[in-house]
């Protein structure tokens, strides 16, 4: 079986920035994901990231992806696609599916970088070819280059709800209105400006009460909330419509986290039920660290910062990296991921990291 | 449901194109693109009705994780539409019986 120094589960930001950091310091790294291209969810996002130049601030998602892809590969860090992890065992082996064949292989440390997977919603008429993910949309016109349907209604005003309706109209489609069930837009203001300046109505306190359509999608019904998120009677109104985004929300992909018995916990503000981990990434199993979306549904910054942390503190742990190098490295991220977690959106999630380090 | 030819932001590249088969009839297909993705742009959103109800359904997730998009691939039932790539010929057709 092939030995390894370090495993990452999971090539999206988070992932190749923990492979970059490992490999620096000359761990012998084999990085997998399940897709085809990795990249994760960066290689669909078509707007400019903001924050600071270790996080490619100006750059577009996608060339993001690509740089990081190329900085892994640079390394010499060992790169399977198309290779889907569904085990992970005591003796720190895992196991994975590729192209129908089974591969095994151990590691002295696991990385487990699984990203978010997207919530649904569930009401009459949810099954009907036409609705869908917000993130299967943007999956079709940003990288499929196809329009699933002429008019949509968006479901959830948050990032990825905003984001994404603002590459409908990039693509050329009509968003007809945007649903957000709570009294005030989730989403950062920039993206909810981009929205109202295109002339798309942010309905708060609506939500979906059912899809209509014979064969697929034809119309929707939205009805009004009260404050305790209980629909008001005789509020219903009909939106034509060939195309619903479900943008309510990610939740961590936590199998193989639950599988090796890493132990859990719940936080209302990081997506629900993920692993604990502390300030280094480590999760409550010696040879088992984090990062990204699965530590907390955040964005893609802070994921590569947590990569990073991880990549670094495995680097430690193995010995290839000196404690006062670790030290000292490890404080230029933290300080990064601090004035991330900063101003009115990053404190929430600032607060909630924090009651997770110190959750054991 | 229609083709993605200018936008302000992606660099859409023309892909060489061929024929492949959904319920016997020949569509337009890209190269690389998947089968979801084919089917949609011609226009075709429901791939198979479901075994209790006949309900239609299509893509949901987008990215193989839901199974919602299955379809019958070259004979085989019940393969993700979403993350299969099409190649020439391809014979695909939609599910009455799941």
């Amino acid at each position: 079986m092939q030995e390894y120094d370090v495993i990452i589960v999971g090539a999206g930001p988070a992932g190749l920035g923990a492979s970059i950091e490992a490999r620096k310091f000359g761990a012998r790294v084999l990085l997998l994901d399940e897709n085809g291209r990795p990249g994760g969810q960066l290689y669909k996002q078509i707007h400019k990231f903001f924050g600071s130049s270790d996080h490619y601030a100006g750059i577009r998602g996608f060339k993001i992806g690509e740089v990081l892809l190329q900085t892994a590969k640079d390394l010499g860090v060992e790169l399977q696609l198309n290779t889907k992890v569904w085990g992970i065992f005591p003796d720190l082996s895992i196991t994975a599916v590729y192209c129908g064949k089974s591969l095994r292989c151990r590691a002295k440390i696991i990385i487990l970088a699984t990203g978010a997977s997207e919530n649904a919603l569930g009401f009459p008429g949810c099954t009907l070819p036409g609705v869908m993910t917000a993130g299967a949309v943007q999956t079709l016109v940003n990288v499929q280059h196809v329009l699933p349907a002429e008019n949509y209604v968006m479901i959830g005003s948050g990032n990825v709800g905003l984001i994404v309706s603002y590459q409908l109209l990039q693509a050329g489609a009509n968003v007809k209105a945007v649903l957000e069930a709570s009294s005030s837009i989730s989403g950062y203001g920039v993206h909810a400006s981009k929205i109202k300046r295109a002339g798309i109505p942010i309905r708060l306190r609506y939500t979906v009460k059912r899809a209509i359509g014979r064969n697929s999608l034809e119309a929707v019904e939205i009805v009004r909330l009260d404050e305790c998120f209980n629909a008001i009677a005789n509020t219903e109104e009909t939106i034509e419509c060939d195309g619903l985004c479900l943008a309510v929300g990610l939740s961590p992909r936590i199998d193989l986290a639950v599988l090796s018995k890493c132990k859990m916990l719940y936080s209302t503000f990081l997506g629900g039920v993920l692993p604990w981990h502390n300030e280094d990434m480590e999760t409550s199993h010696p040879n088992i660290l984090i990062a990204g979306d699965l530590a907390g549904i955040e964005e893609a910054s802070t994921a590569l910062d947590e990569g990073r942390l991880a990549g670094l503190r495995a680097a430690n742990k193995i010995g290839l990296c000196a404690s006062n190098t670790y030290i000292e490295q490890k404080s230029v991220i933290i300080n990064r991921l601090v004035s991330l977690r900063d101003g009115p959106f990053g404190e929430r999630r600032r607060f909630a990291k924090a009651s997770i380090w110190r959750n054991l | 449901m229609s083709r993605i030819f200018n936008h302000p932001v992606l660099e859409i590249q023309s892909r060489q194109s061929f024929e492949i088969y959904v319920d016997g009839i020949s569509v337009i297909a890209y190269e690389g693109e998947t089968v979801a993705a084919t089917l949609l742009a011609n226009g075709i959103r429901a791939f198979r009705r479901t075994r209790k109800f006949n309900e239609p359904r299509g893509v949901f997730c987008g990215i193989g994780h839901c199974a919602d998009c299955i379809i019958e691939v070259d004979s085989i039932p019940n393969v993700r539409a979403c993350i299969t790539i099409v190649h020439p010929g391809m014979i695909v057709n939609t599910q009455k019986n799941n």
